[in-house]
Formats: C-alpha cells, structure tokens, sequence
C-alpha cells in the first residue's frame, strides 16, 4: 500500500521538476562560528535543462550542488531530487558527477576508471564493454581507453572524467567548475562538445561556472548568486536557441543576457 | 658523441674490468705494482661509467648500471683484502675477505642449516604473520574510532618495548625453536607496518571519496577500489621497514637461547670460540639474506605502485 501510493507519486513527480527546492537553508559550524552557506534557496528544474549557477567564491554554487548529491546535508527547507531526498537519490544513482579535477585514479587505464562505477554498480562484463566503448565515443576517446590517466593532457582527462560520469546513464549532471582549470581554447572546444553531449542525450544538467560567457552560452537558464549568506539574486530563463554556434556569443542577445548576469553580479555585490 | 669515442671508451672500460679481475685473482702478495695496476684500471672503469651516460647505444649505458655497483664492490673487497694483508691485522680483528670466502665455501651445509632456521622459519613466516596482522588491526582500526584512540597508544607502547628485553620472555612463552623468533619478527614489524596502513588509509583525496558516494559504493568497495590502491605508496615504505627489522628481529632473538643451529646462536657461540671467520660469514649471509628481502619487496612495490609518480620513469 505504501508502496503503491509511493510509486503513483513518483509517477507524477517524473514529469514535473527533477530538482526541487523550497526554502533551503544549510548553515556549517565552524571554528569561527556558523557560516550561512545557502539562505532560502528557492528553485525548480525541469527535465532536459540547462542550469548554470554563477557566482562570486563563497556564494555557495557548489554548496547547492553537492547538496542535491546529497555530499552536503541542507539544515532546513527542503530537497527533492527526481521526487526522493538527495540520499535516496544517490542511492538509485541518479546523478553522475563531474568535479574540478578530473579525479581519474591512476592506476586503472582510462577504460577501467569509466568502468569503476559500473563495477559497484553490478554491471555485467559485456554491458560494461559495450558502455565503456560507447561514452568513449561520446566525448570522442575512442582508441586512448588502454592509456592511463597520467599520460593524456588535463583536457582529455577531464572529458575521461565526464565519460566516466555518463557512463551508467543517470538522468542528472551535476558539473562543478568541470573545465575552470583548462585553458580558453579548450575550454571553448569542450563547451561546444558539452552542448552537443546535452543534446544527444537530453539529460538534465547542472554547471557551476565563474565565468560569465560559459554561463551564458551554456544554459537554458541561468542562475545567479551572491555570497554572505549564499543566496539567489536572479534567475534568467535564456531567449537563445538550443542550436548555438559559438559565434553566438557576439550576438546582440547573448549579449544582452550577459549584461543582465552582469548586473546581478554586482547588484549582489552593493547589498553587502 | 663520434662512434670512434664510444668504441674507445668501451675498449677502456673492457681493459679496466679484466685488470681488476685479474688482480682480484692474483693478489697474493700485494706489491707497489698492484696498488698501481689497481689505480690505473679504476680509472678507467670510472671514465667509462661517466662516458657512458647518455650515450646514443643504450646497451653501454645499461650494462654499465648493472655493472657499476658490482665494480665498486670489488674495489672495495680489493682494498680490504690489500689492507688486512699488508698491515697483517689479526684474523681475530678483521680476517681478509679471501679467508671469509674460504669459510663460506667450507661450510656451505652450515650455512645453509642456519639460514633455513632464522630466515625461512623465523623472519619470513614472522614478516608475513605480523603483516597480516598489522592489516586485519587497520581496518578494525580504520572501522572504529574508539579502537583508534586505543590501540595506536599501546601499539606505539609496544613498538618502545626494547627487543632485548623483550626476546628472553618470548622465548620463555614459545620455547626455542623458531616459533618464539618468529614471534620477536611479529613485534617488531607490527608497528611501523600499522602506522603506515592506518596513514596510508588517510591518503585518498576527498573528492575521490565524494565520488564513491555520488555512486552509491559501500564501505567495502570504497575500501578495496579506492582507499587501498591510494595506500599501497604507504604500505611499502611499512614493508620495507619492517623488511630489515626482521631480520635483525629473527637473528637478535636467537641470542637469548635456540637450539644448536642458526644464525644468531652461530654468530654468538663463534664469537666466543674467536672463529672470526665463521661469524664473517653468517654476517655475509644476513647481508645478501637481507638485501635479498628488502630487493624482492621492492619488485613487488614497483609492480604495484607502478603509476606512481616516485615509479614512473
């Protein structure tokens, strides 16, 4: 009975909003008192978006993120991820999750790192073969799976670690800062193919950004944030089509967009 | 660097490698004429080791990695042999490595009886058990915090304890054969291997562990595909330790009673007999024994660890 009424519930939840948050609060206690990571953070997102969160250092973008993964535990409010609690979400592993660094484990080749998750998973050998090979294609590997993490550039090893977050197909993304480290032209090279990846797959993606055209050219929407407490000044549903050729970014409504991040920014930074 | 200078170089070192042989062979009495031919062929062989660094034929560079060390010691034996002989120092001080030679190829079945009952039954068995032992304590270690607070203190307390104290009881709780040497190599390795699992545990990256989670992996799995493979650096150095205080474990314990064989009991009885020689020879023996177990975990460590940055070449 419970059970039943559960999973209607969930059924309806499905098609409504895969992230959902109401009121959240995480507060951390540290040596020098609390500090107020996120202050009533309110914010749905649909399947299939787009949604980059930028912000100052300390406005608490990451903080959001890892508490939809359910690595940090919100104090109050409320959390729902695909209509379950961040954990129980973790535990059906609907997230894969793509951090600054890559975080290959050098001592397993490229291929054994996108299999680690299928491994805990329970895959069996064939299914984990046949995945391996085809995110390896995804982000365009194919042929480095037998090389090691520490003989590939940071670029490639980075597109490895999103290989390895796609690779046993949950619904969300979660990237935090995925491509901060590498340099412009990479950086612009693997913004595109991000975009591409998106589209071909239709998963829903979160993106934790400093930088303003990423953020811009990137998403569906837009998530602005200021520091001390952590909060949300703006969100900005993007007019831009899906189909983005990066010389859209010198379009009057990229643009224009990017001004109104802009301003946000600095709109958070006058309230302090 | 010409093809003319390399094969000059290796015709050098090749003359430099015979003269020391055949000096090595020859050398009864030293004379003026040795000590110079001695000279004169390490010169040589010292200018082919520096040539043949980053030479085009890597076969000169790697024979000559192989074959440095082993040149060196003998230089080293030639001086000792030449010294002992012509100051005529006491066999009882320090015999010439001639006559410990002489010892060992004399008394190879004794040596052999010696070396089974201290290193194949006491240190190896005694590494491996405390080894095992030091891992089973990690995890439990790693499991629970109120272990950690309390079994490190009397871990570090025991690792204190001086071996000499310790050896006499631990004869007296397993008697004298080679279950209580065994014993004293368990202490002694337990320790440091311990401390090194527990800090090796500690070593993977946070966001490596954040990433475990995000997959749902159990403690367990987290444990042998993420925290242990991010330990074995650590565990190694542990290893390699506790490698040579085994053996100083297994031949120190014997000091305190054993039966009539093995490496301590000889060392000590000779010692009293004046047989120089004989104690010469088992110390040669623990060398090569000793550096025979630190090289092999080493291999295994290379093996292991080989995408470490301190391995890769």
């Amino acid at each position: 009975m419970w059970l039943e009424n559960g999973l209607s519930w969930m059924k309806d939840t499905m098609t409504q909003a895969v992230i959902e948050a109401k009121g959240l609060n995480l507060v951390f206690q540290t040596a020098d008192g609390p500090v107020h990571a996120l202050k009533d953070v309110n914010l749905t997102i649909n399947p299939g978006e787009f949604v980059s969160f930028i912000g100052p250092s300390g406005c608490g973008k990451t903080t959001f993120l890892r508490a939809i993964a359910a690595l940090e535990h919100p104090t109050s409010g409320t959390l729902t991820v695909n209509g379950m609690t961040p954990d129980e979400a973790r535990r059906k592993r609907a997230y894969g999750y793509v951090f600054q660094a890559a975080g290959l484990y050098p001592w397993r080749t490229i291929a054994g790192n996108i299999r680690l998750p299928l491994e805990i998973m329970g895959f069996s050998k064939a299914e984990m073969d046949q995945r391996v090979e085809r995110v390896l294609d995804l982000v365009e590997l194919s042929g480095f799976g037998k090389k090691f993490p520490w003989q590939l550039s940071g670029g490639m090893q980075q597109r490895a670690s999103i290989a390895r977050a796609l690779a046993f197909d949950a619904d969300i993304l979660l990237m935090d800062e995925p491509f901060g480290a590498l340099d412009e032209i990479v950086r612009d090279r693997l913004n595109e193919e991000t975009l591409k990846l998106w589209a071909r797959t239709g998963k829903t993606i979160g993106f934790v950004t400093h930088s303003i055209p990423e953020a811009v050219y990137l998403s569906t929407k837009i998530v602005v944030m200021s520091p001390r407490p952590g909060r949300i000044t703006d969100i900005i549903e993007s007019p831009l089509p899906k189909e983005r050729p990066l010389e859209i970014r010198d379009s009057r409504e990229f643009i224009e967009i990017a001004h109104r991040v802009r301003e946000g920014l600095r709109a958070g930074h006058l309230d302090e | 660097m010409s093809k003319t200078k390399e094969n000059l170089i290796a015709v050098f070192g090749g003359t430099g490698l015979v003269v020391g042989f055949w000096l090595l062979v020859k050398l009864d009495i030293p004379s003026p004429f040795h000590y110079a031919a001695l000279c004169l062929a390490f010169v040589f062989q010292a200018a082919w080791v520096e040539a043949t660094v980053g030479l085009r034929r890597p076969i000169w560079a790697r024979l000559c990695r192989i074959e440095a060390p082993i040149y060196f010691g003998l230089m080293v034996l030639l001086l000792w042999e030449g010294l002992v002989r012509s100051l005529g120092v006491a066999p009882v001080i320090l015999p010439a490595p001639s006559a410990i030679a002489a010892q060992i190829a004399t008394s190879l079945p004794t040596l052999w009886t010696d070396f089974a009952q201290t290193i194949l039954k006491g240190a190896i068995p005694g590494f491996l058990i405390g080894a095992g032992a030091a891992f089973v304590v990690a995890i439990a270690i790693d499991r629970s915090p109120f272990l950690q607070r309390g079994l490190l203190p009397i871990g570090n307390f025991v690792a204190a304890l001086p071996i000499v104290g310790l050896a006499p009881i631990l004869v007296m709780w397993f008697g004298f054969d080679w279950q209580s040497k065994a014993a004293v190599v368990v202490v002694m390795v337990f320790f440091p291997i311990l401390v090194n699992i527990v800090a090796g545990l500690q070593a993977s990256e946070r966001m490596q562990a954040d990433l475990m989670a995000t997959w749902g992996a159990s403690y367990w799995q987290t444990l042998w595909k993420l925290r242990l493979p991010a330990a074995m650096p650590f565990i190694f150095n542990g290893l390699k330790i506790a490698s040579t205080l085994a053996l100083i474990g297994a031949i120190v314990a014997e000091f305190f009673g054993s039966p009539v064989y093995g490496m301590g009991f000889r060392i000590s009885t000779e010692v009293g007999r004046l047989g120089l020689d004989m104690v010469w020879a088992e110390i040669a023996v623990a060398a090569l024994a000793g550096t025979a177990l630190y090289g092999a975990v080493s291999l295994i460590e290379r093996w292991v660890t080989f995408w470490h940055p301190s391995q890769r070449h």
